[in-house]
């Protein structure tokens, strides 16, 4: 089971996700590790309430998206491919103008 | 490992690759503000700066840029006086009285802690701006100041050396107060006088009457530069701060050359915008990506409020602005150097005429977004044609030596703004299908500068006895 913080910051990314800036999500147990890209599935499936295009593009998020895994920039820690460790903490900021 | 210290661990990638720690990008962020402002030595020692804040991460960062800047101890400190204003839309993008009063309070709070003075301005309070908003100010007397008393004490407002010698009694302070007394907002510190749903009802209506997302943003948009200069004027600033980042900028300038503004591509993205005179318009963030500024706020805890706009959740194709955003955006994902690209290329325009030419007349300016008008006065003809198609079987003729229309029939009643507009504010008022939803003052001063222009046509036109006549030629 992995405990991961979610937060939806600021630019409006909120609005997607119910207007609630922060999850504690519990990931289902499963054999290999969860990695960034099934995370965004994951996050699709089961809590996007509306416009899934605004916040997932293809496999990645849309273009305007800020991820950061524990207060750094997901580019240094492999984007996709980022392997999830337990109590990870995951923010997601829209720099886009509209959502 | 971090690009500049070469030994703390990296949070964050700037640009095409340049790793840093956090401590050494909080020193290149905050430097670069006031490398900004320095390099552009605009804002004068205890000069009075409004920051317009919109709550969004880009102003609420500004805003702390300039705390951080005044609050210094260093022989640079900054030094001006700001003050805030933020310019509440919800009237237009639909919101309901709580929510506003809600996001009202937010930022209130976040004002409040910077112990500025702070403005919040409905947008409704467009409906009741003074015509004279839309002139362009000058703080070089070229001509008597027309319209309300308010310009003139305004013009007492700026201390420059011409001012105070041609008024040497009334000092700063008096001219203030005398100001604020005839301003239309009672302002204290805080919130401007509240709103009636009639207001909002009106606003509503003005936004509804505006066919596409293009047009009600352009509107939106001039709207909001109004307002903001309005209380930049009457409360005393001369200058406004602005919180458009590097990225909006690149995005701003591609929109603005589809919207067919590119006549006025420098004044419109560059670091200082001095088309209202009096009031300059800067731009301090032009040099921070979104990312960058994204980052700095989670990092250094600036607040800031979302609050959704005319566009949030809006189709990608919705509007010209959308769609470029989504563009630029995308392509920044592939190329890390797109926005840097353009954004060096917007610094290489520049302004073809001095910003304060006396020679510039009130009429050559856009009714609107008061840049210079890019359509020439004498496709005046062009109406008269217009007209013509529209009246049937009217009798005009054409005196191509004069280059004015020779009309033998009257104008219609309703108030042609197109003539007094630029292209791309034309386009604009296209899209409206009720004109007469426009706030007063833009309709009033458009009335005045077309009876204005009648005037100096006028001796060109025809008596209505004459038919087909051949009008003497005036020597011109």
């Amino acid at each position: 089971m992995l405990l991961k913080q979610l937060e939806t910051d600021r630019g409006g990314a909120e609005l997607l996700f119910g207007s609630v800036k922060e999850h504690h999500v519990t990931l289902p147990n499963q054999s290999e590790p969860w990695d960034m890209k099934q995370l965004l599935v994951w996050i699709r499936g089961n809590m996007l309430k509306e416009r899934p295009e605004l916040f997932v593009q293809g496999d990645t998020v849309r273009p305007g998206i800020l991820v950061l895994i524990n207060d750094a920039d997901w580019e240094l820690m492999g984007e996709l491919e980022y392997e999830l460790q337990d109590k990870d903490n995951v923010v997601f900021i829209s720099t886009l103008h509209g959502g | 490992k971090c690009v500049k210290c070469k030994e703390n661990t990296t949070v964050l990638i700037i640009r095409a690759g340049d790793a840093f720690c956090r401590g050494c990008f909080k020193e290149y962020f905050i430097h670069k503000f006031r490398a900004m402002l320095g390099k552009n030595r605009v804002i004068f020692p205890g000069e009075k700066v409004l920051l317009a804040v919109s709550g969004g991460p880009a102003s609420s960062s500004m805003l702390s840029q300039v705390q951080e800047g005044l609050s210094r101890d260093a022989p640079k400190k900054l030094r001006f006086v700001p003050g805030i204003i933020y310019i509440d839309e919800g009237g237009a993008s639909g919101q309901s009285m709580e929510e506003r009063k809600r996001a009202v309070a937010q930022l209130e709070s976040v004002f409040r802690a910077t112990n500025y003075h702070y403005h919040i301005v409905h947008l409704e309070q467009v409906l009741s701006l003074p015509s004279s908003v839309l002139e362009a100010g000058s703080s070089a007397t070229g001509k008597p100041p027309t319209g309300s008393s308010y310009k003139a004490a305004v013009d007492h407002l700026i201390p420059t050396r011409k001012n105070q010698n041609q008024h040497p009694d009334l000092s700063v302070e008096n001219a203030q107060s005398h100001l604020s007394n005839l301003s239309m907002q009672e302002v204290q510190n805080g919130v401007t006088s509240p709103i009636t749903p009639e207001h909002t009802q009106a606003l509503k209506r003005l936004f509804a009457s505006v066919r596409t997302p293009t047009a009600k943003e352009d509107l939106l948009h001039t709207l909001r530069q109004h307002l903001i200069l309005h209380t930049a004027r009457t409360q005393g600033y001369t200058k406004v701060m602005m919180g458009d980042s590097c990225s909006r900028l690149a995005i701003k300038l591609l929109s603005n050359i589809s919207l067919g503004r590119g006549a006025s591509l420098a004044t419109d993205t560059g670091f200082s915008d001095p088309r209202h005179g009096d009031v300059v318009i800067v731009r301090p963030m032009r040099d921070y990506s979104s990312k960058e500024i994204a980052y700095y706020n989670r990092m250094f805890d600036i607040p800031s409020v979302f609050i959704p706009g005319l566009d949030s959740k809006a189709q990608d194709k919705a509007s010209i602005q959308r769609l470029t955003e989504s563009f630029v955006t995308k392509l920044q994902t592939d190329f890390p150097s797109t926005v840097s690209t353009i954004y060096r290329t917007s610094e290489k325009l520049h302004t073809a005429c001095p910003p304060q030419n006396t020679n510039t007349q009130l009429s050559a300016k856009c009714l609107l977004c008061v840049c210079a008008l890019d359509t020439k006065l004498g496709e005046s003809h062009c109406q008269c044609t217009k007209m013509a198609s529209h009246h049937g079987n009217g009798l005009y003729s054409l005196n191509k030596n004069t280059q004015y229309c020779v009309c033998s029939f009257r104008e219609p009643e309703t108030v042609d703004l197109k003539s007094l507009l630029c292209y791309s504010c034309r386009l604009t008022i296209k899209d409206m299908t009720a004109l007469d939803a426009l706030p007063q003052y833009i309709l009033s001063e458009a009335e005045r500068r077309r009876s204005q222009m009648r005037e100096e046509i006028s001796e060109f036109l025809l008596d209505e006895e004459e038919d087909e006549a051949i009008p003497r030629v005036n020597g011109s």
